[in-house]
């Protein structure tokens, strides 16, 4: 009962957030001249010449709260506008560049909290010692850097002593052509996946060549939160009454640490995955420009300096959409694994 | 005269009474400062920075006096050229003298740093003062608002700010502040919270202080070293955003003196012709380690405020 309460308020505290980011978004888009905001319905070269008519149509001159519900009503019934720099509608868009940026998210979230929390424990364990100082100015540094700047960096040395070993773009063209052959099922349009599922190894060695250079770079610029967390946690964790007692009754220090201190300490860890899928989808940008992976990323950036708005805006209310969502399930899986949250 | 002076020395020993925990804090703090090599490294690199800043006209005289931060051309053609006695780094794409760059590139990190953290202070700030101070409903519309700003990744927000407001560094720094104050002002307002019941601030209402006596005499000085901490590595962090602002095209105007579009002059010229691959390395390497060393140093000084300011963290 008590839990069917919590998840009820908690799924309710997502629309005031929703609604938010709406306002955010209409906002930014109100900050555009009304025959800027034409554009994004002028699919046609005959429209140009009256755009005057296009602009009533659409009602960009109507006052800001009415645009706003009529904008809203066209979001809600899945019309994002059209795309330009994709060529196509932006909610169709968005699923096709979906798959290569997820495919990139999954194989970077995996080094990232597994070497933070690697790293992050070893430093509490080993706290103001050597292996302390080694990972926390490497953390340091890896928060320090600009990702665009680690991305050109590893392509200068790849590129240019490695010729060929790790590629650019999320494939060969020759693998890429093979992939959208008939021959190829596409299951998910997760390259790596659907190699898999098809069992060609080929396909699979490809992408994955493709995936290494971005990965290294995400891995570099983002582990460094997971580590400073899981540090923090694990010192607060290894002051507790509980390690004092399994201390006491004989327990080693192994069995202490990983069964009593490390379980402990990942919680905060976990709580903040909200906050590190927002940064990955910050380095996604970065990294997809670089590498000219086309994916979310990639296109998000040609919208921004080709200055197409309607991609902008898909951009800003998929994130929210996205960090709402994975806050939303961590929390309830917070919930359901945590009893004391549901009491507090 | 001598009842004068045993009054004048009466107090002189309760001031320094009173001083003494504080001399004690003070010099123990610079004990600490001293004791970690990193935050002194960081203390170095920022103050390495600002002589930097400050010998800017000295260090690079500036060819057009009335826009120094223009970086000047030398030639047109795309090819970059390596360092050289006239040019100690050499010139980057489209002939931009890259050491005139960093050097006033430094000014500009520091301009974009402290007027995005000095503005998302005074608003997160206020905001954060009326929203935990007053509560009730002010309250709950302020923090969904911040709520919301929090749910959106920086950089995405940012690019989405600057295309509308269009390209200028002025309109990066401007779409930084908006995304940047929410969690200050949350950080504020959970202060306030926690030391809104305590007995002192009780007390001061009760001797009739305003409330914005209350909030700037008891409130924030007690709230202010997690404000410093957040404040150091923001500056890092909205200098680094900025950077990759103009890296990815939208923010400095071109030819601007800013590290991040020097680093995307760079681009075209990561691999040299193959039987040299690292011929154009002084195009990247150069403006990236401006930035990596200016984030850097920021950022360790963030860290030992932490060390040095937090009382719960510091004795362990």
């Amino acid at each position: 009962m008590n839990l069917r309460n919590y998840i009820i308020r908690r799924i309710l505290l997502v629309i005031p957030v929703l609604f938010g980011v709406s306002i955010i978004i209409f906002v930014i888009l109100s900050l555009f001249s009304p025959e800027q905001r034409a554009a994004a319905f002028i699919t046609d070269v005959k429209q140009l010449r009256n755009i005057k008519s296009v602009i009533k149509t659409y009602h960009l001159d109507a006052p800001l709260y009415l645009q706003y519900f009529y904008w809203l009503k066209e979001v809600l019934h899945g019309n994002l506008g059209w795309s330009r720099t994709a060529s196509r509608p932006v909610l169709e868009a968005l699923f096709y560049f979906l798959p290569n940026t997820v495919e990139l998210g999954l194989f970077s979230i995996v080094p990232i909290v597994l070497i933070g929390i690697w790293l992050g424990s070893a430093s509490a364990v080993h706290q103001n010692r050597f292996i302390d100082h080694l990972s926390r100015t490497i953390a340091i540094i890896g928060w320090s850097l600009p990702t665009f700047w680690f991305g050109l960096l590893l392509l200068m040395i790849f590129y240019g002593y490695f010729k060929g070993l790790f590629p650019p773009e999320a494939l060969s063209t020759s693998t890429s052509l093979y992939v959208h052959s008939p021959n190829f099922v596409r299951f998910t349009h997760i390259n790596t996946i659907d190699a898999l599922l098809n069992w060609k190894g080929s396909v699979l060695l490809d992408a994955l060549r493709h995936l290494v250079l971005p990965v290294i770079t995400l891995t570099v610029v983002q582990c460094a939160l997971v580590m400073r967390i899981m540090r923090s946690s694990m010192l607060e964790a290894l002051g507790k009454g509980y390690v004092t007692t399994a201390r006491a009754k004989g327990a080693d220090e192994k069995t202490v640490i990983k069964k009593h201190v490390k379980r402990n300490a990942m919680i905060p860890v976990i709580t903040v995955s909200g906050y590190l899928f927002a940064g990955l989808m910050n380095g996604v940008v970065i990294t997809e420009t670089i590498f000219n992976r086309k994916g979310l990323g990639w296109w998000w950036w040609r919208a921004a300096v080709q200055l197409d708005i309607p991609a902008i805006l898909g951009a800003v209310l998929f994130n929210g959409i996205l960090f709402v969502l994975t806050n939303l399930v961590v929390d309830l899986l917070y919930a359901y694994f945590d009893p004391r949250v549901r009491l507090g | 005269m001598r009842l004068n002076l045993s009054f004048v020395n009466a107090k002189w020993d309760d001031l320094k009474r009173e001083m003494e925990p504080r001399i004690k804090e003070l010099k123990f703090s610079f004990s600490r400062i001293k004791k970690s090599p990193l935050s002194l490294v960081g203390l170095f690199l920022i103050l390495f920075f600002v002589i930097i800043a400050v010998l800017a006209p000295e260090l690079a005289p500036p060819k057009y006096p009335h826009n120094p931060y223009r970086i000047p051309r030398y030639g047109y053609s795309a090819i970059p050229r390596p360092p050289s006695p006239e040019h100690p780094f050499g010139l980057t794409e489209g002939q931009y003298d890259i050491y005139y760059g960093v050097i006033w590139g430094t000014r500009t990190a520091f301009r974009i740093g402290f007027i995005v953290v000095g503005s998302i202070l005074v608003i997160g700030i206020v905001l954060g003062s009326i929203s935990g101070y007053y509560g009730g409903i002010v309250d709950e519309i302020i923090m969904r608002v911040v709520d919301t700003f929090m749910s959106l990744p920086t950089l995405v927000l940012a690019m989405a700010l600057v295309t509308a407001l269009g390209r200028s560094l002025d309109n990066v720094m401007k779409a930084l502040i908006i995304v940047g104050w929410p969690s200050y002002a949350r950080l504020i307002r959970g202060d306030i919270l926690t030391v809104r019941e305590e007995g002192y601030v009780e007390a001061a209402r009760a001797v009739g202080c305003s409330d914005l006596r209350v909030i700037l005499k008891h409130v924030l000085p007690n709230a202010i070293y997690p404000l410093l901490i957040m404040a150091s590595l923001d500056i890092g962090a909205m200098v680094l955003t900025a950077a990759a602002l103009s890296f990815l095209g939208l923010g400095a105007p071109v030819g601007y003196a800013d590290w991040g579009q020097m680093v995307s002059f760079a681009r075209n010229w990561i691999v040299g012709p193959p039987d040299n691959p690292l011929a154009y390395w002084y195009t990247i390497t150069i403006p990236g380690l401006f930035i990596l060393f200016f984030v850097l140093g920021w950022n360790l000084l963030g860290d030992a405020f932490r060390d040095i300011l937090d009382p719960k963290l510091r004795r362990r």
